[in-house]
């Protein structure tokens, strides 16, 4: 779907510092030369299987489904990858490139802490040193993901400036980035940034759709109706939706951070209240004022508080191919505990997004249809935020 | 002809920046009048941006403070607009492509041009990307700065053959913000910029003693200098103009 110079239709493109122009550049390259090489595939796919645990589970959520009773529906378990997220595909894919270009640092940003915990991980893997940039107020709201990532011999540096968030996150990574390039890969977290990082995210998180197009049709011998993911940046989303892009009978849905409510300044649904901008090196749609300052935008969740949202997305959204849905904060808490309590099976908050959004539509939707969710994460490190956003006091 | 050439046309460059607004625009307007009256070849004026991802720390403190001061494209339209009365040296905007773009980017560099802009410097915008607004910038006759960086290598010469108004040649990797030391081999990047265009290059990041100016333009035509006259600016608040017309002063004799 890329076209050449990194453009999905109008979206994309580098609007990057000059400083880092070269560095994408021999990204690109490098990333050319090695997605068609064997041996790096091959690698690839070794640590997926053995070592992120891949693939992993489509899963019948029996009970959901006749609780609901409408369509039929699966999980696509992401949770149960090592380090409990999609992130560690994406992470383990860039580390391996970072590796054969001789990198020896990886520097990351992180909302929620999961793609900060799969950077520490691969590069605690690979022998390399690891930076991860997190905004102040994530530190405070994942103070357990700040220990995993520290215990896996990564630095955490804590971002102050702006609203203290992913934003300034992947902004304090980028200035970091224009610093020190020669020893240093940018491991970006999401379908995002400048060219060549959308693509390459993608790929590496197209496993996802490959895995629930074969595990599908071995379960069902179909394709299903409808496919939804959680969309920050997203990159569990596209990962989902690659593969059914062609596949034009398959609904491909994803589920924005409404937070308080579009009607409100406190959202972080881009689609419903953004618009066109350029900003973190593409043009996409953006939350921002009419002088194009960047929202501070909102969510529960950390990892989609983000003003933005990929290019990909952005154009699926412009032909129509895809859906984007608000789903607020109190209907994406009452989804975590709903699968929690249903399944036993405790969903990332961001992926609770996607949860929420199933439960409007598969009532509807006759027996004989078939949803698929990606659950992008697992829980565990949302129990403590939950906890207190429902009135409860307990701290980690 | 480019207005900005009359900046080089009086020796050496010395280039202040300043950021709209901060911390109001009535100490914008008496800094800039400091800043010409000592001397200022060409005036870069900021126009804020909530995220500027080029920025150090100093400069994001500017953008910052203009910003919850109220400052929004249009009061920075107004305030060139009343600078322009009396105000005569060359003047460029520094901003990002956000905030051209959202303003609907011919509507921005149309009033540019109407108001004697002379230039638009966008850190986020590369060559590659240039076309996003160059067509508009050479309609209403604004000049697209180009910046050239130390890892630029191979890019030098496509960059400076395309170059309009002044080369901005960033000093060192990195952010904004004064450094102790310079180490790039800026020499050998001014000589490839030479032998590809005739345009004027003035080098910037990191500048702020006189003795670091008078270095970079030694080897240039001029030099920029950014957060250290914010560093004033957070300093001394409203009572900044006064001292940030001696520093300009100082850093001007130094090149001359």
């Amino acid at each position: 779907m890329t076209n050449q110079n990194g453009r999905f239709g109008i979206h994309g493109g580098q609007y990057i510092p000059e400083t880092l122009m070269n560095a994408v550049i021999e990204l690109e390259a490098a990333y050319d030369h090695y997605k068609n090489d064997p041996e790096f595939n091959r690698e690839l796919e070794t640590l997926f299987n053995e070592y992120a645990n891949r693939p992993s589970r489509l899963y019948y959520a029996e009970k959901m489904t006749k609780d609901l009773g409408g369509a039929k529906i699966y999980l696509k378990r992401e949770d149960l990858n090592h380090t409990g997220a999609h992130k560690i595909n994406n992470v383990l894919g860039q580390a391996l490139l970072a590796k054969k270009m001789g990198k020896t640092r990886l520097i990351a940003e992180t909302g929620a802490g999961q793609h900060g915990v799969a950077t520490a991980t691969a590069a605690a893997l690979f022998g390399m040193e690891c930076v991860v940039f997190m905004g102040k107020e994530d530190t405070e709201r994942q103070a357990l993901n700040v220990y995993r990532m520290k215990l896996l011999g990564a630095d955490v540096i804590p971002v102050e400036t702006g609203t203290a968030t992913l934003k300034d996150a992947v902004s304090e990574a980028m200035r970091e980035w224009t610093s020190r390039i020669s020893d240093t890969h940018y491991c970006l977290g999401s379908v995002m940034g400048p060219h060549p990082f959308p693509t390459i995210v993608r790929d590496f998180q197209a496993v996802i759709s490959k895995e629930i197009k074969q595990q599908i049709l071995e379960k069902e011998g179909r394709l299903p109706d409808a496919v939804l993911a959680c969309v920050g940046g997203g990159s569990n989303a596209i990962g989902s939706f690659y593969n059914f892009i062609d596949d034009k009978n398959v609904r491909l849905i994803g589920c924005e951070a409404a937070g308080r409510g579009v009607d409100t300044f406190e959202t972080a649904a881009t689609i419903a209240t953004g618009k066109l901008g350029i900003f973190h090196g593409m043009k996409s749609y953006f939350c921002q004022d009419k002088y194009g300052q960047i929202a501070p935008v909102y969510s529960i969740s950390a990892g989609l508080d983000y003003p933005g949202i990929g290019p990909e997305h952005a154009y699926l959204h412009d032909i129509g191919r895809a859906e984007y849905v608000p789903v607020t904060d109190e209907e994406a808490v009452e989804a975590f505990e709903y699968l929690s309590k249903t399944e036993g099976i405790i969903p990332a908050i961001e992926s609770a997004h996607a949860v929420a959004h199933a439960r409007k539509i598969a009532k509807d939707m006759g027996k004989d249809k078939i949803i698929v969710i990606t659950i992008s994460g697992r829980g565990d490190k949302d129990c403590a935020a939950i906890a207190r956003y429902r009135g409860e006091d307990i701290h980690e | 002809m480019s207005n900005i050439k009359k900046a080089f046309e009086n020796g050496k460059a010395f280039i202040p920046f300043i950021t709209v607004g901060d911390p109001d625009l009535e100490t914008t307007a008496k800094a800039v009048r400091e800043m010409v009256k000592n001397g200022a070849d060409l005036i870069e004026l900021g126009i804020p941006f909530s995220d500027p991802t080029a920025e150090g720390p100093v400069i994001q403190g500017a953008n910052l403070r203009a910003l919850t001061g109220g400052v929004t494209t249009d009061k920075v339209f107004d305030f060139v607009r009343d600078l322009r009365k009396d105000i005569t040296v060359p003047m460029v905007f520094m901003t990002y492509s956000n905030v051209v773009y959202s303003y609907d980017a011919e509507r921005f560099i149309k009033t540019c041009s109407e108001i004697g802009i002379d230039g638009i410097i966008l850190p986020d915008l590369p060559y590659e990307e240039k076309d996003e607004f160059l067509p508009i910038c050479k309609k209403y006759d604004v000049d697209l700065v180009s910046l050239i960086a130390p890892t630029s290598e191979n890019r030098i010469a496509m960059i400076a053959k395309d170059a309009e108004g002044f080369l901005y040649i960033v000093s060192s990797l990195g952010v904004t913000g004064t450094r102790t030391e310079i180490k790039t081999d800026l020499e050998s990047i001014v000589k490839v910029v030479r032998e590809n265009t005739d345009i004027p290059c003035a080098i910037g990041f990191g500048i702020s003693t006189p003795e670091q100016a008078k270095k970079m333009s030694s080897i240039s035509d001029g030099a920029i200098v950014g957060s250290a006259i914010i560093k004033i600016l957070a300093q001394y608040g409203k009572d900044a103009p006064s001292h940030i017309g001696e520093y300009v002063g100082e850093m001007k004799r130094a090149i001359i």
